[in-house]
């Protein structure tokens, strides 16, 4: 591998983000996958790096999922993306940033399609008009949650607890990345780091002191691949898909993978443990799997900030192998202990893929 | 007097053109940017489909320019139209007065690095056709494997590609494939050879029978279908998934040496000495000539010339026999 070739690459793809002012547009499935990815986007974001970002709870889902699935046509898809112009119009900001890269995509398509076609824009704020009375504003900027942490990886580098260094070796982590394909495989420019090598999970995990893990199915889908998943007769290729992933990257011997699309650490987490219930076999050292983190939930540990607050507890793969190597401090016996202490109860464990 | 013509270019067009010129009896004088002449052929190893060695082609026509004014590292700063003649400033400091131009500025390769997904420049065992031309020549490249096992082509690359900016055919790259194909079976006869190919294009003398020879005594496996990706497996191999389109099913081989096929892309030289001289550039990017059937040679405007690849993607006796022809075309014209 040329990291210079790389570095050469990712220099044509640089994306202009600015630092402050975003209107956060939610996902529709995070919150009930990773439910509190969002939650320390947030808090990282205003809390611990002083920045101003406005979170509605009048906006809705965008219709990328539906819009993808064939549900819906492409201008109702626009009609409530125009809805969520509006929202942030009226709330005075001029840049959007959105959770789920689904709807980032979404968002970027719609935008480019009006450039392209600005009569069917006039046609979308005339729908808006008639079902709600709303105007809008294009955003100025549009950005994906990861951009963002993409940017304040230094700062967050400075404040670290932790760092993707093992403790016992001070070798640097190798740590998979995992590119929802909604990012930039549509528009390589709107991506940081292009659509072949993007840097914007990279530029977290080397900030962080990781190692990058470039196996060749690296651009393959995770598995979710929306119909793959939803048509239920479509399964078997879903898990075949997310199957040839882990067989690629298995001789790298990875101690964790980052992804940054709502659908991707989800599959790329349960689906270990149908892989390991189907074939008996797991990915990680001892039975384990590989652990799987959302960029806020990684960035949530570099923090210092308690794992079972950051909701690793949902995780179908154990997170404890990662914890471990990190030297991160947690007390296993409150993996399953919600707010004020509340029981969980403890899920039925699985056969094959070890967990706690 | 000696009528004076100015080639620009010191590949194998300029100099078959310059050494025609000076049969006929003209003084020409051949401007070249590097120090070497025979442009990209002086760097190719053998020719198809004779297998004729690239450096004795190049040889023999420096050979011919006994008496020819050759300014190497050299070029064209400006040119005006005076009367019925052209005033040259060279980078020389050199000033000249000609009667006739004849644009021999050729091509250039196209980048590989810009087809991302090839990993040209990213991963360790991806080279051009360029490069491995380069190596047979002798010179050391740490890409290139010791012993490889199994060896593929991706022909196409930045040719009949809107998306890179190039329609065009680039017309010597299946051929170019299929040649170097065969010399790498017969250095490495243990290894597995791919050529992954949209369709191929073997349309000269003895192509076809290069071809069928390339399968049935080398068997080197064509694959109907274009690389998608390529990626990196853990020992530094080149992993290529791509769909045979003939089967109907995606493929993925891994290879110690992924050879990328780069196409022909006009010559920025040439696109840099046109609005001086106001001609017009095609929509493929080279220069336009004044019709595509009778006159090619012809740039539309007085005592300016075309031969080779300025114009289009050629192959070498093609852009020879140009050459010879523009020579001609510019004794008749300063006969006029």
């Amino acid at each position: 591998m040329i990291y210079k070739g790389k570095q050469k690459i990712w220099s044509d793809y640089q994306k202009e983000i600015p630092d402050d002012h975003w209107f956060y547009a939610r996902s529709c499935i995070r919150q009930n996958f990773f439910p509190a990815s969002e939650k320390y986007f947030l808090e990282i974001g205003r809390n611990v790096l002083g920045r101003d970002i406005c979170d509605t709870e009048h906006h809705t889902t965008c219709g990328g999922i539906a819009y993808h699935s064939d549900v819906i046509p492409q201008e109702t898809a626009m009609t409530i993306v125009a809805r969520q112009f509006a929202l942030m119009t009226e709330m005075g900001y001029r840049n959007l940033v959105a959770s789920c890269i689904t709807s980032f995509g979404n968002y970027t398509e719609i935008l480019e399609t009006w450039r392209e076609f600005p009569e069917l824009e006039a046609r979308i704020r005339e729908h808006l008009w008639k079902s709600c009375r709303r105007e809008f504003e294009k955003p100025e900027y549009l950005a994906h949650a990861s951009d963002l942490m993409y940017k304040w990886r230094n700062d967050i580098a400075e404040r670290a607890q932790y760092r993707l260094v093992n403790k016992d070796t001070g070798e640097p982590l190798d740590i998979v990345e995992h590119i929802g394909c909604h990012y930039s495989k549509m528009f390589p420019h709107k991506g940081v780091g292009g659509a072949e090598y993007p840097c914007v999970l990279s530029g977290m995990v080397e900030s962080w002191g990781g190692r990058i893990v470039d196996y060749p199915e690296r651009r393959h889908c995770c598995g979710f691949g929306f119909r793959q998943y939803l048509v239920k007769a479509n399964r078997g290729y879903s898990v075949s898909n997310t199957y040839k992933k882990f067989e690629s990257m298995e001789p790298f011997h990875p101690d964790g993978i980052i992804t940054n699309c709502p659908g991707c650490p989800y599959f790329l987490d349960r689906w270990q443990y149908v892989i390991a219930e189907q074939t008996g076999k797991t990915y990680g050292r001892d039975g384990f799997g590989i652990p799987v983190f959302t960029y806020e939930e990684l960035a949530g540990l570099v923090l210092g900030i308690n794992p079972w607050d950051l909701g690793l507890q949902l995780h179908q793969t154990a997170v404890e192998p990662l914890l471990d190597k990190m030297g991160v401090a947690y007390v296993p016996a409150d993996k399953y202990l919600g707010l004020n202490r509340e029981d969980l109860l403890r899920p039925e464990l699985p056969s094959v893929l070890k967990c706690f | 007097m000696k009528e004076k013509v100015l080639i620009i270019g010191g590949g194998i067009a300029g100099m078959e053109a310059a050494r025609q010129l000076q049969a006929l009896g003209c003084s020409p004088l051949l401007v070249e940017k590097e120090h070497g002449l025979g442009g990209h052929v002086a760097r190719w190893h053998k020719l198809f489909p004779d297998m004729l060695s690239a450096e004795s082609l190049v040889t023999e026509l420096e050979a011919g320019l006994s008496g020819v004014t050759v300014y190497r590292h050299t070029e064209v700063k400006s040119i005006n139209r005076l009367k019925d003649s052209y005033s040259v400033k060279l980078s020389n400091g050199e000033n000249l007065v000609v009667r006739a131009v004849l644009l021999a500025t050729g091509f250039r390769l196209f980048e590989a690095a810009k087809k991302e997904e090839y990993g040209y420049g990213v991963y360790d065992h991806v080279v051009t056709n360029a490069d491995l031309e380069a190596w047979m020549n002798g010179f050391p490249d740490e890409r290139m494997p010791e012993a490889p096992r199994a060896v593929g082509f991706v022909h196409c690359v930045g040719s009949r590609d809107i998306k890179a900016g190039n329609s065009q055919c680039s017309k010597v790259c299946c051929m170019t494939a299929v040649k170097q194909a065969i010399e790498m079976r017969e250095r490495y006869p243990q290894a597995e050879v791919y050529c992954f190919y949209m369709d191929l294009r073997l349309f000269g003398k003895k192509y076809e029978d290069f071809y069928i020879g390339a399968q049935r005594d080398f068997g080197i496996h064509f694959i109907r279908g274009r690389v998608s990706e390529v990626g990196e497996t853990i020992d530094g191999r080149v992993q290529v998934k791509a769909e045979d389109t003939l089967l109907g099913k995606p493929v993925k081989v891994i290879l110690d040496l992924l050879v990328l096929m780069s196409g022909m892309v006009c010559n920025p030289s040439a696109s840099a000495l046109a609005p001086q001289l106001r001609l017009e550039i095609d929509s493929d990017g080279f220069l336009r000539s004044r019709d595509n059937v009778a006159g090619i040679l012809e740039s539309g405007r007085p005592g300016i010339f075309y031969a080779g690849a300025c114009t289009g993607t050629k192959t070498v006796p093609e852009t020879l026999a140009e050459a010879r022809a523009a020579a001609l075309r510019i004794y008749q014209y300063l006969q006029a």
